[in-house]
């Protein structure tokens, strides 16, 4: 069906999708002011943008095996860079992103820094020479570099505990949303989720999770933007909010002193029944702390969600799908453009959401009003009611003080639009931006688990001689059932108990990191080295995870490395390992050492054929 | 030395340089983020100006420079793709 014309025809077909979404954020502007009613929009922009996502995973169905696992590797610079940025823009990403800028102010900002800065590992040691590999999947590449199903399979799994850690999230988090949007409990809202995500990937694997991908990234980032722009102006803030807070942010400043930052005691917050999860202002919006400590913690959470970044397979498997060395490396930097698009406009969110609420002169501000007059107003009422904001008068005067009032991360993203004023559309819109950030990391990870079992545990261990047809049936078989086990745990909200998102990316640094860069750029690297690195930085790490994360034993973190932060204990048990093995055994032979020159060079054939 | 070698050591210079400007972007400045909080850009504080937004950018235009820079690397030495 998307043959020829198809690729050349990209750019108009994307354009007329973006015309016609923004033509249908119009019409439902209109029906709104015609008196359609809140949940009616939500549902239609929820239900009209799935069903987009569906369609197109439906047209891109494939019977071919380099389509379901690498989309035909004739994915374009721009557009692998757009489906990236949506595989890598969770649902966390979106609607809790802004939050906790809001909440935790610089040192949270560290996680920007992270997430970004990843990127150059990944430009500068990874994708292209992965893209002349010409592997299906990341276990596919340490597979053939060094030979072998065991250290194959200690690929697969490090890619399948970190990328599942990470997709249940993203399950709960499409099923949130799509309870909120449906009105359905969020135990069925799991379930719609899960089969909305199946639809984007099961026909057409990686081919129909790209061109998915790309629609949800426009959805996401318009979605994302206009409030954005919207509240900045509607304030008078400034006509390009980024370049011109720097007045907001000082005021914010300023309020605080006027207020006060007092951090509620525990007990206090105990004693007045604030419900679990929310959190009041306590950090200063643009202060740095001072002090050894405070840099170490921002520099060490940096440097793992950096390297973390760099070894997670959803995402480098996207730059195997380019149509060449060059593409690759340059679609790595259209990712991180599009990726800065949204989070450099995470601080701005929280910066005119913080504004809105504090300022006096703003009709909107609340801190330092009457809490009878507070209580009365419409968003605070039916937030109030799903247990999403909460004020507790501490000191009993009457007067809301700025630690009496409490929001949950979340609602940063999605009240805020009801916050500032704007009409009910936008919420919708945001609604419609939160799920397509969720679905589209949740389709990349669940893609990423099945193909490593289906390819590389099925095919390349149990049946090496399996027909395509029979493959392609494995591979949909096994996305069904990651899936269903994803939702399955989301559905028993244990989420809080796995953990945190940041444990994907140390689970992934601690395995995965060295055995991929060292596999590029030293020769040297053997086989015995690669297994015994990514065992033991597993071990070391996972070791030290239960040993200072307080729901397991809960023991005070050695040189402030907490359970955000373990990978920085398995990354270097890994290096110092595998170097020191790969030095004991006997050196790779010399058709191993041919094509380590040959990935290092961008011309001529890829090592692993299209199909393979 | 042959020609790959050469195109080799090339590139590892060009990675290691692309790896220090990162480096300086990612962690060297917020070294010293108290410090240079109290100056200015754009009007926001230096240090929250670089976490929120100013870092990221520079990592966008780090991975097209590097990008651009290793094509030629490439195309110097006769390994450029031909077909795009």
């Amino acid at each position: 069906m998307f043959k020829g014309g198809f690729i050349q025809n990209l750019p108009k077909i994307y354009g007329l999708y973006t015309g016609g979404f923004l033509v249908f954020i119009l019409m439902m502007a209109i029906a709104e002011q015609a008196g359609v009613t809140a949940k009616t929009i939500g549902i239609l922009f929820v239900a009209f943008t799935v069903a987009i996502y569906a369609l197109i995973g439906y047209l891109s169905r494939t019977i071919q095996v380099d389509a379901y696992y690498l989309a035909g590797r004739q994915v374009p610079t721009v557009f692998n860079g757009m489906a990236t940025a949506a595989d890598w823009m969770s649902g966390a990403s979106f609607v809790a992103l802004a939050g906790g800028v809001y909440f935790g102010g610089y040192s949270y900002m560290a996680f920007l820094v992270g997430w970004t800065g990843g990127y150059v590992l990944v430009s500068t040691l990874l994708a292209p020479y992965l893209r002349k590999f010409g592997c299906y999947t990341v276990p596919d590449f340490i597979g053939t570099r060094y030979g072998g199903n065991g250290v194959r399979f200690c690929a697969v799994l490090v890619l399948v505990l970190a990328s599942f850690t990470y997709v249940t999230a993203q399950i709960n988090a499409t099923g949130t949303i799509a309870a909120r949007a449906l009105g359905i409990p969020f135990e069925a809202g799991v379930w719609v989720g899960l089969v909305s995500i199946l639809l984007c990937s099961m026909l057409g694997g990686m081919r129909a999770v790209t061109w998915t991908q790309v629609a949800q990234y426009i959805v996401l980032i318009v979605a994302y933007l206009i409030p954005v722009f919207w509240i900045s102006n509607k304030i008078g803030a400034g006509v390009f909010p980024h370049l011109m807070l720097g007045d907001e942010v000082a005021r914010i400043t300023q309020l605080e002193g006027q207020f006060g930052l007092v951090k509620n005691s525990a007990a206090d917050v105990k004693a007045a029944g604030v419900p679990g999860g929310l959190k009041s202002i306590a950090v200063a919006h643009a202060g740095v702390g001072a002090g050894g400590m405070a840099v170490w913690k921002y520099i060490s959470l940096a440097i793992c969600m950096m390297v973390g970044t760099a070894s997670l397979p959803h995402i480098l498997m996207r730059y195997f799908t380019t149509p060449s060395v060059k593409s690759a490396r340059k679609s790595v930097a259209w990712s991180l453009f599009f990726i800065f698009l949204l989070y450099s406009s995470a601080p701005m969110l929280a910066t005119l959401s913080k504004i809105s609420l504090m300022d006096p002169n703003l009709p909107t501000g609340i801190i330092g009003k009457s809490i009878a007059d507070v209580q009365s107003i419409e968003w605070v009422k039916q937030w109030s009611s799903q247990k999403q904001v909460f004020i507790a008068d501490f000191n009993g005067d009457g007067i809301l003080q700025l630690n009496e009032w409490f929001m949950r991360t979340g609602v940063v993203v999605l009240a805020t639009p009801e916050v500032a004023g704007l009409p009910y559309v936008i919420s919708g819109l945001v609604a419609a931006g939160g799920m397509a950030a969720a679905m589209s990391t949740a389709d990349g990870l669940v893609l990423a688990i099945s193909n490593a079992l289906s390819h590389d545990v099925y095919y390349n261990m149990i049946d090496p001689k399996a027909d395509v047809r029979k493959r392609l049936i494995v591979a949909r078989v096994l996305l069904v059932v990651v899936g269903a086990a994803g939702a399955y745990i989301a559905s028993m909200r244990i989420t809080s108990i796995l953990g945190a998102v940041a444990w994907a990316f140390d689970f992934a640094m601690s395995g995965l990191f060295f055995p991929l860069v060292l596999g590029v750029w030293w020769k040297r690297a053997t086989r015995e080295g690669a297994i015994a690195g990514m065992l033991s930085g597993l071990a070391a790490g996972t070791a030290y995870l239960i040993y200072v994360y307080p729901k397991f034993m809960g023991n005070p973190a050695w040189l402030g490395i907490d359970h955000l932060r373990f990978g920085l204990i398995g990354a270097p048990v890994c290096l110092v390992v595998m170097v020191v093995v790969s030095l004991m055994t006997k050196a790779p032979d010399a058709a191993t050492q041919r094509m380590v020159d040959e990935v290092r060079v961008p011309s001529g054939k890829a090592i692993l054929g299209r199909a393979h | 030395m042959s020609n790959k070698e050469k195109h080799w050591q090339k590139t590892k210079g060009h990675m290691i340089m692309t790896l220090v400007l990162w480096a300086f972007f990612s962690m060297v400045i917020f070294l010293f983020g108290y410090e240079i909080n109290g100056m200015s850009f754009l009007g926001y504080p230096l240090a929250y100006y670089m976490t929120a937004q100013g870092s990221l950018l520079a990592f966008v235009i780090i991975i097209f420079w590097f990008a651009n820079k290793q094509e030629k690397i490439d195309e110097e030495f006769g390994f450029g793709e031909k077909e795009d």
